[in-house]
């Protein structure tokens, strides 16, 4: 049996040299110009950073193609953002031109810093996943092309603006609290497979599973499964996800939500939960063009409303979300009012509003 | 059978790097990849996913870090009838050598589709589709060459924290030692799931939470600091002589009023008004910095909509000392392990828990007093316990 429990490599065998002298002595940095950093050291030494976009899904073969690039110019070191930024450290000033033109060779777009677009979290999709209401990795593609601009600093943001996609409402990635996010909803109940009920699922855990209580023991004591109060039921997949008998996913009823205005960042406002602007719009491959417009639109909204460093949600809580509806003409539908648990808290209990 | 790909055809097109040119990479030397491509077409046409429910496959000793997945027509794409996922633990900070990470991708190339994303949302590398025959050969090789299973299923997910001192000024506390260190003692809570559902820990080294540790990990450990931000006022002279509006940008739009403008010196002049939001010191890098009294707030809680809506976490300790080998930590958060092994129900996340027996319950397990910290605003409503007497 192979050896257990080693553990990932040490990250100290990882650092690149100017970042294991200078570890916790960094004193400031500057952004240069899209895609590159400059950090400065206590000890007076100087690091510099080169970010570059990545689909996520990738070849081993443009790993290496960055390995080639870390070996000419970084002294075999390179590592990756939380984004899935690549990034290239050195200490050389005279590198970062030749790592540029390295990196746009390998067809990798430079930049992903400063008040734009940094590269999209997003999840899965119809690629790997079995509960998918949506792509994943084909929506991003289309959405970045229409950002392109944004990511590599040709056009700017009043504040950093972050998306993100997830495939379904599990939102693997931290979706619900980022400026704009994309998120795969279903809006059909879910059929059941009363026959093979027994052999795919537990029957507690499927019923435990449903958030609004809408899935009981099937009343005939006869028939092992259950049942689904179709009224309760707001298509969120969790039984699917318990119990494989329930198949959730349909063709023309899956498609695309978009929520608005979360951060996880502490500076000036507390972080926020993104909020439903869109509830649906029809999944539509191979681009999504309803999705991209919509997104520009709010993108562009922003970009001429909001005030110098203010991300998405402190914008929208300033102006408030009545004048967001009316800037973005984003018609306000039933489905934007909330009626889950916390429904209430969201309610407007002032007589304060704007016309 | 057409083997057309118009649609993603389409999608090698634009200025963003495409996936569909990697997935064409990769299916020159893997037929599962050049299925794959196939499967992502019928979706696309269908608007449907065409992966089955997972299955349960692994590795010898290890209860995580597979997911198993099988496509719901092999005969029309045999090559992937079986396309599991592996979770390989990342270094913290995502930093690596060049020579460690070929070795890496040979074992993969050798044994799956040589498709992978770097990274997961955990923060695993993820390796996209092999059979299950390749599972243990792949990990017997992995572990030869130093590297190991991540975490998946009901136990502790890969621990994963930001670049921290390792490049950047604001780290309060060094995530990449914290994360590599927990992620070492708790290698059997990892690879064994002993939980009633996944667990995260996520560690962000300043309130700007480049991991977004407030919002998905269950322990969200923060950088913070206990004494007063440090300006020098050299700096301020420089922003101030190149133009830039500290006036406006930086004192107008601090959260708590706490900074001003006196004879062209910015002073913090309310320090105990400082919520250490960390806006001033991402404007002006150069001239403020955290102060010197470092450490971590505890916050405890966060997760995704399921099941009953997204929770951010919320504080649990204001102010804690990291330091290794992080005890105090440790056991904080064994005492919560056992607390919620022992009283949640199955799939229960930690705040679900708490939401349901209520705060006090969880503080008494971990043997924490309540501070104001822990809440915006005490409650309004009457309906109060006193089951310990008064």
């Amino acid at each position: 049996m192979a050896t257990t429990d080693i553990g990932p490599p040490d990250y100290k065998e990882m650092l690149p040299e100017v970042i294991a002298k200078n570890y916790g002595k960094w004193k400031y940095h500057e952004d240069i110009k899209p895609g590159v950093l400059k950090h400065v050291s206590e000890t007076g030494d100087e690091a510099f950073t080169v970010r570059c976009g990545s689909p996520r899904l990738v070849s081993v073969d443009l790993i290496r193609d960055l390995c080639d690039i870390a070996d000419k110019y970084c002294d075999g070191h390179f590592r990756f953002t939380s984004r899935y930024n690549p990034e290239f450290i050195t200490p050389n000033k005279d590198n970062i031109e030749p790592i540029i033109a390295a990196i746009e060779k390998i067809g990798l777009p430079v930049g992903g810093t400063g008040r734009g677009i940094s590269n999209m979290i997003h999840t899965q999709g119809w690629i790997h996943c079995h509960g998918a209401a949506t792509d994943a990795s084909g929506v991003v593609k289309a959405i970045m092309d229409e950002m392109y601009d944004y990511f590599v600093g040709k056009k700017t943001l009043p504040q950093k603006l972050r998306i993100s996609l997830a495939c379904c409402l599990n939102m693997c990635g931290a979706i619900h609290a980022t400026d704009l996010a994309v998120v795969g909803v279903h809006t059909r109940v879910p059929t059941i497979d009363h026959e093979h009920m027994t052999v795919l699922c537990e029957l507690p855990t499927t019923q435990a599973s449903c958030p609004t209580g809408a899935i009981r023991k099937h009343p005939d004591p006869n028939i092992k499964s259950v049942t689904v109060n179709d009224d309760k039921c707001m298509y969120c997949g969790n039984c699917f996800t318990v119990c494989p008998a329930m198949p959730i996913a349909h063709a023309e009823g899956d498609g695309i939500a978009i929520y608005v205005g979360g951060k996880v960042s502490n500076a000036r406002k507390a972080p926020m939960f993104s909020r439903l602007v869109i509830p649906y719009i029809p999944n539509n491959p191979p681009r999504w063009p309803e999705v991209t417009s919509v997104l520009k639109n709010i993108v562009e909204v922003y970009a001429s409303n909001a005030h110098p460093f203010e991300r998405v949600g402190e914008w929208i809580e300033r102006v408030g979300w009545e004048r967001f509806f009316k800037l973005t003409g984003i018609p306000f539908v039933e489905q934007n009012i909330d009626d889950f648990e916390l429904a209430r808290d969201t309610l407007r209990t002032t007589t304060q509003f704007k016309w | 059978m057409d083997d057309k790909t118009p649609m993603m055809d389409e999608l090698e097109k634009g200025p963003w790097p495409s996936y569909v040119k990697e997935l064409k990479k990769a299916a020159k030397k893997s037929d599962a990849a050049k299925d794959l491509i196939k499967v992502q077409e019928r979706s696309f046409e269908e608007k449907m996913t065409m992966w089955k429910h997972g299955g349960i496959v692994g590795v010898a000793g290890y209860g995580g870090g597979v997911i198993g997945r099988y496509i719901s027509r092999p005969e029309e794409f045999p090559n992937v009838q079986a396309f599991h996922t592996l979770r390989i633990n990342h270094p913290s900070g995502w930093f690596y050598k060049t020579d460690r990470l070929r070795e890496l991708l040979d074992v993969w190339e050798k044994h799956g589709s040589g498709l992978c994303n770097f990274h997961g949302s955990t923060g695993d590398i993820i390796f996209l589709g092999t059979t299950s025959e390749h599972l243990q050969p792949i990990h017997d090789e992995i572990t030869a060459i130093g590297w190991d299973l991540g975490g998946s299923g009901s136990d502790l997910r890969t621990p994963t924290g930001c670049v921290g001192p390792a490049r950047c000024e604001y780290a309060c506390i060094d995530t990449l030692d914290f994360i590599y260190n927990i992620t070492m003692e708790f290698q059997n809570e990892l690879h064994r799931p002993p939980f009633p559902y996944k667990t995260k820990i996520k560690a962000s080294g300043c309130p700007n939470d480049c991991v977004a540790a407030i919002a998905r990990a269950d322990f969200s450990i923060i950088g913070t600091w206990h004494d007063n931000l440090r300006i020098d006022q050299d700096g301020v002279k420089e922003y101030l002589d190149s133009g830039f509006d500290v006036q406006g940008l930086v004192v107008n739009k601090c959260p708590t009023n706490a900074l001003e403008m006196v004879n062209g010196k910015l002073e913090l002049a309310w320090p105990e008004d400082c919520v250490r939001c960390m806006h001033c010191i991402n404007m002006m890098s150069k001239a403020i910095r955290p102060g010197v009294d470092k450490g971590a707030t505890i916050l405890v809680g966060a997760k995704a909509p399921v099941i009953h809506g997204a929770c951010l976490s919320s504080v649990i300790i204001p102010f804690m000392k990291m330091e290794p080998p992080y005890t105090e930590f440790k056991e904080l958060w064994l005492k919560a392990m056992d607390w919620w092994d022992e009283n949640g129900r199955t799939r229960e996340r930690i705040s679900e828990l708490i939401d349901r027996v209520g705060m006090r319950m969880f503080l008494r397990a971990i043997d924490v007093e309540p501070v104001p910290q822990m809440v915006y605003r005490p409650r309004a409503n009457p309906y109060v316990f006193f089951d310990k007497g008064v």
